[in-house]
């Protein structure tokens, strides 16, 4: 056992596995110089952490890849990881958006530390919502997406890893960083200017590694689900890449300038985060829902015509709608009129990819009586609908005017989040387990059930809490009594959303409690098991109802 | 693969023919409804690209934009709602910057005005730090009682309220200091422990006569300069009352020890050039109507 581990270090290795621990040596030493020079704490700590993956990165390298490695079949390995990082993360980052929420509500939980403070929290939960979970679910589910609708292994063989691994590595880095302080300040966008630079870095290693499946696939038309997932993977490149402009204080200090200031700062901002939303949040998991729903419904995708209009109309429209975040500032009106009619002419191009996702069910919808995972991809995509109409209607001045700056804002994100996002996830985890575990099914059917309706209820609490305390908010700031004076003072708006904050806290606490279940049966599929009662369940509904 | 467009069995439209890991796709027109919305809201954005300002545009050399046929502007239209409030209220808050506050308390209709503004000035300005009933916390004054630090007129209370409390940038401030006589090594920790229970003795609270007797020399030394001898204290300097139950920051013995010991200097900021004249007037009338001021005015 041991000889042949050794054998395996020594074993005749392909070139790119030595030009790729090359790099990372290089990649080592380069870390190694700036934690002896860093010139703050975290600087220095996130050189040792990048050193110590890299070391890691050589180390996995020299035993794993060598010449005689199958690169035959499907690439489905780096899937389970996906899978099983998408769950630690989801439950991570739901975590500490409920304990946020309690903070709204309960001040004192921010314990008067600098690292539980809801400053810092607040992007470490919005990131590792996003970027973790979100982009993890992403990852994967493209590299099998891609894989079975091209009938081609995923390009490159270590490419694939260093693009998990490395994703990884800057959720660490970025997660760490909220957790010292270091921030650029950009909502979404808030690792510095290190952590950036690694993510362009893999990002680009992404988009090789889909591309070059593309290149490579056996059928003769690109699917529909990869249109999406390119156009996710190219756009956040190209958004990413802007935003984070800014010249570093020192290539040893973990603090940067931004290249811009000031309005044209707050539109790139807003350029770059109104299409996170689009393309990250959007297009990816259309990528997800066009592959997942007909796949489980075991139909066939509802119009071939409407996915193409609603694709090319849905891209071209949304990288305008950005300036929408910023009525009634300093930004010009024509900018702010530009983001209001774009979002307007949004909304049927969004409602395209809901319109396809319902109607492919068509034939099938008895389903979502027995089967809660195709319900749960099915009320992702009725959240989808909601939400797309919801943003087009908050987007014109006259709601904007009460709609900006109140919850209604995080009710409406939510919607979508916990609503679209988290649901087409859960539906697409959910379907993947089992295929590449190699079990025939689900721990557990009634579990599914289960975090269905928990995460529902939350949801609807979370939303509804959030309108109610939006609308009541603007209308209180706007409020003048018989004499022209201000009704309320901002103190009292405060104190009055108190019991909504505390729905909306229990509401996240519900979802999460979904995200714990669902973690449970993922792994427990994971390690081959099936719950003993629903064998026998399954084995007496065998025969149809009906 | 041969990929062929079959006709599917459930809806009876045929599939375009190709297919993908087992996925195929119908070839549906586009629902007509949609595609007529997706019209009506690209024509809703051309007509809003022509009424509002809209697409930038090169003229003449340099960058403008589309300046919309009905002139909007948001920027013009808050200057014009900001002028037509501000025309509307210089009626009477002119009246009310230029006159005496105790004139203005004998004209019901200033008083009603200055009342309701002076509520609304106080919520946004003074209720972070006096609450938004006014009723105080710890080292923040109730202003609801009769006890006032610095004097409770109108006058008074307007001039607290303009220059601060202990707020160095105002030459003006209201200064008063209560030094830690045990940190500043005026008093022994005995001394300060007999003088506590001299204290508490206003108010029939001492726990040991001896101890008292041993404090009356103390402050008849030191702390009867501001406090005054029978400890009714003294609003020249914002020394507080300490025979009544009214306590800033606590009337316990341990509270007690600790403000003679280390010393107590709260600050509230100068609010003259912050609000202008006419509110702060609304605001002395208003928190002299809170029930406590020493010239009453009536709600």
């Amino acid at each position: 056992m041991m000889a042949a581990r050794y054998s395996n270090w020594m074993g005749q290795k392909p070139l790119n596995a030595w030009a790729m621990m090359g790099l990372l040596a290089l990649g080592c030493l380069y870390s190694v110089v700036v934690a002896l020079y860093a010139l703050d704490v975290p600087m220095r700590f996130h050189a040792l952490v990048f050193a110590a993956a890299f070391l890691a990165g050589i180390a996995v390298i020299a035993d794993q890849f060598s010449v005689k490695r199958d690169t035959s079949g499907y690439n489905d390995a780096i899937i389970r990881y996906g899978i099983i990082a998408s769950m630690i993360w989801g439950v991570v980052g739901f975590a500490v958006g409920v304990y946020i929420a309690f903070q709204l509500a309960y001040p004192d939980l921010n314990f008067d530390t600098a690292w539980l403070n809801f400053g810092r929290l607040r992007p470490l939960h919005t990131s590792a919502v996003i970027f973790a979970f979100g982009g993890n679910v992403l990852i994967c589910s493209s590299f099998w997406v891609v894989q079975r609708t091209c009938r081609a292994r995923l390009a490159g063989d270590i490419a694939p890893w260093f693009v998990f691994w490395g994703y990884q590595l800057f959720i660490v880095i970025a997660g760490t960083g909220y957790l010292m302080g270091v921030t650029q300040s950009r909502e979404y966008a808030e690792p510095e200017w290190y952590a950036d630079i690694w993510l362009t870095i893999v990002w680009v290693t992404y988009l090789a590694v889909f591309m070059g499946t593309l290149f490579k696939r056996k059928e003769p038309h690109i699917y529909v689900a990869n249109w999406f997932y390119l156009a996710f993977i190219v756009t956040i490149a190209m958004l990413h890449i802007g935003n984070n402009l800014a010249v570093p204080a020192s290539i040893f200090s973990s603090k940067s300038v931004a290249l811009f200031s000031g309005t044209q700062d707050a539109l790139i901002q807003w350029w770059y985060g109104h299409n996170a939303v689009g393309f990250f949040l959007t297009a990816g998991f259309l990528g997800i829902m066009y592959y997942f729903v007909p796949k489980r419904a075991e139909r066939p995708v509802y119009s071939y015509r409407l996915s193409i209009l609603h694709f090319w109309s849905l891209i071209f429209l949304y990288i305008w709608a950005g300036p929408h975040h910023l009525h009634y500032t300093a930004l010009p009106l024509w900018a702010q009129t530009l983001g209001a009619t774009f979002s307007i002419m949004l909304w049927m191009p969004s409602w395209g990819g809901m319109l396809n996702g319902l109607l492919t069910l068509k034939g099938a919808w008895d389903k979502l009586r027995t089967d809660p995972v195709i319900r749960m991809l099915v009320v992702s995509v009725a959240f989808y609908g909601m939400s797309t109409f919801e943003g087009p209607v908050m987007s014109m001045h006259w709601v904007n005017g009460l709609s900006h700056y109140t919850d209604w804002t995080i009710g409406h994100v939510h919607s979508g989040a916990l609503g679209w996002v988290g649901f087409v996830s859960f539906g697409a985890l959910y379907c993947m387990t089992p295929w590449v575990f190699g079990t025939k099914r689900l721990y557990s059917t009634a579990l599914v059930e289960w975090h269905f309706w928990t995460a529902t209820f939350g949801i609807l609490l979370y939303i509804t809490s959030m309108w109610v305390s939006g609308i009541m908010q603007g209308l209180m700031w706007r409020a003048y009594d018989s004499l022209g004076f201000l009704e309320y003072s901002f103190v009292e708006s405060v104190e009055a959303m108190h019991p909504y904050y505390v729905i909306r806290g229990l509401g996240g606490l519900l979802f999460l409690i979904g995200g714990v279940i669902m973690a449970y049966n993922i792994f427990m599929t994971a390690k081959g098991r099936v719950r003993a009662s629903e064998i026998d369940a399954s084995a007496a509904v065998a025969v149809p109802a009906e | 693969m041969t990929h062929k467009p079959k006709k599917d069995e459930v809806t009876g439209v045929y599939t375009t023919g190709h297919e993908w890991d087992g996925i195929t796709e119908l070839d549906n027109p586009m629902p007509r409804w949609w595609l007529y919305i997706l019209y009506a809201c690209i024509g809703i954005a051309i007509m809003g690209w022509i009424w509002y300002p809209s697409w930038p545009v090169w003229k003449d050399g340099e960058m403008t934009y589309l300046k919309g046929v009905s002139g909007y502007s948001t920027r013009a239209a808050v200057t014009r709602e900001l002028g037509d409030i501000a025309a509307e209220r210089s009626v009477y808050l002119n009246e009310i910057r230029d006159m005496d506050l105790y004139d203005i308390q004998k004209n019901p209709d200033l008083l009603r005005i200055s009342l309701a503004g002076g509520a609304a000035a106080f919520g946004d300005s003074c209720a972070p730090c006096h609450g938004s009933g006014a009723q105080g916390f710890v080292g923040f004054p109730n202003l609801n009682d009769d006890a006032w630090l610095w004097g409770g007129t109108l006058s008074d209370i307007a001039q607290t309220i303009r220059h601060g409390v202990r707020w160095e940038a105002d030459p003006e401030t209201r200064m008063g200091v209560m030094q830690g006589y045990l940190s500043d090594g005026i008093l022994s920790r005995s001394e300060v422990t007999d003088v506590v229970q001299y204290v508490l003795n206003f108010s029939g609270r001492a726990e040991n006569q001896e101890a008292v007797a041993r404090g009356s020399e103390t402050f008849a030394n030191i702390c009867s300069a501001c406090h005054m001898e029978d400890g009714t204290g003294n609003t020249m300097f914002g020394a507080p009352d300490l025979t009544d139950p009214i306590w800033l920051y606590g009337g316990d013995p341990e509270t007690i020890f600790r403000s003679v010991a280390y010393g107590r200097a709260g600050v509230m900021p100068a609010w003259a050039g912050r609000l202008d004249e006419a509110t702060i007037k609304q605001l002395a009338l208003f928190v002299s109507s809170l029930g406590g001021g020493t010239d009453p005015v009536d709600q």
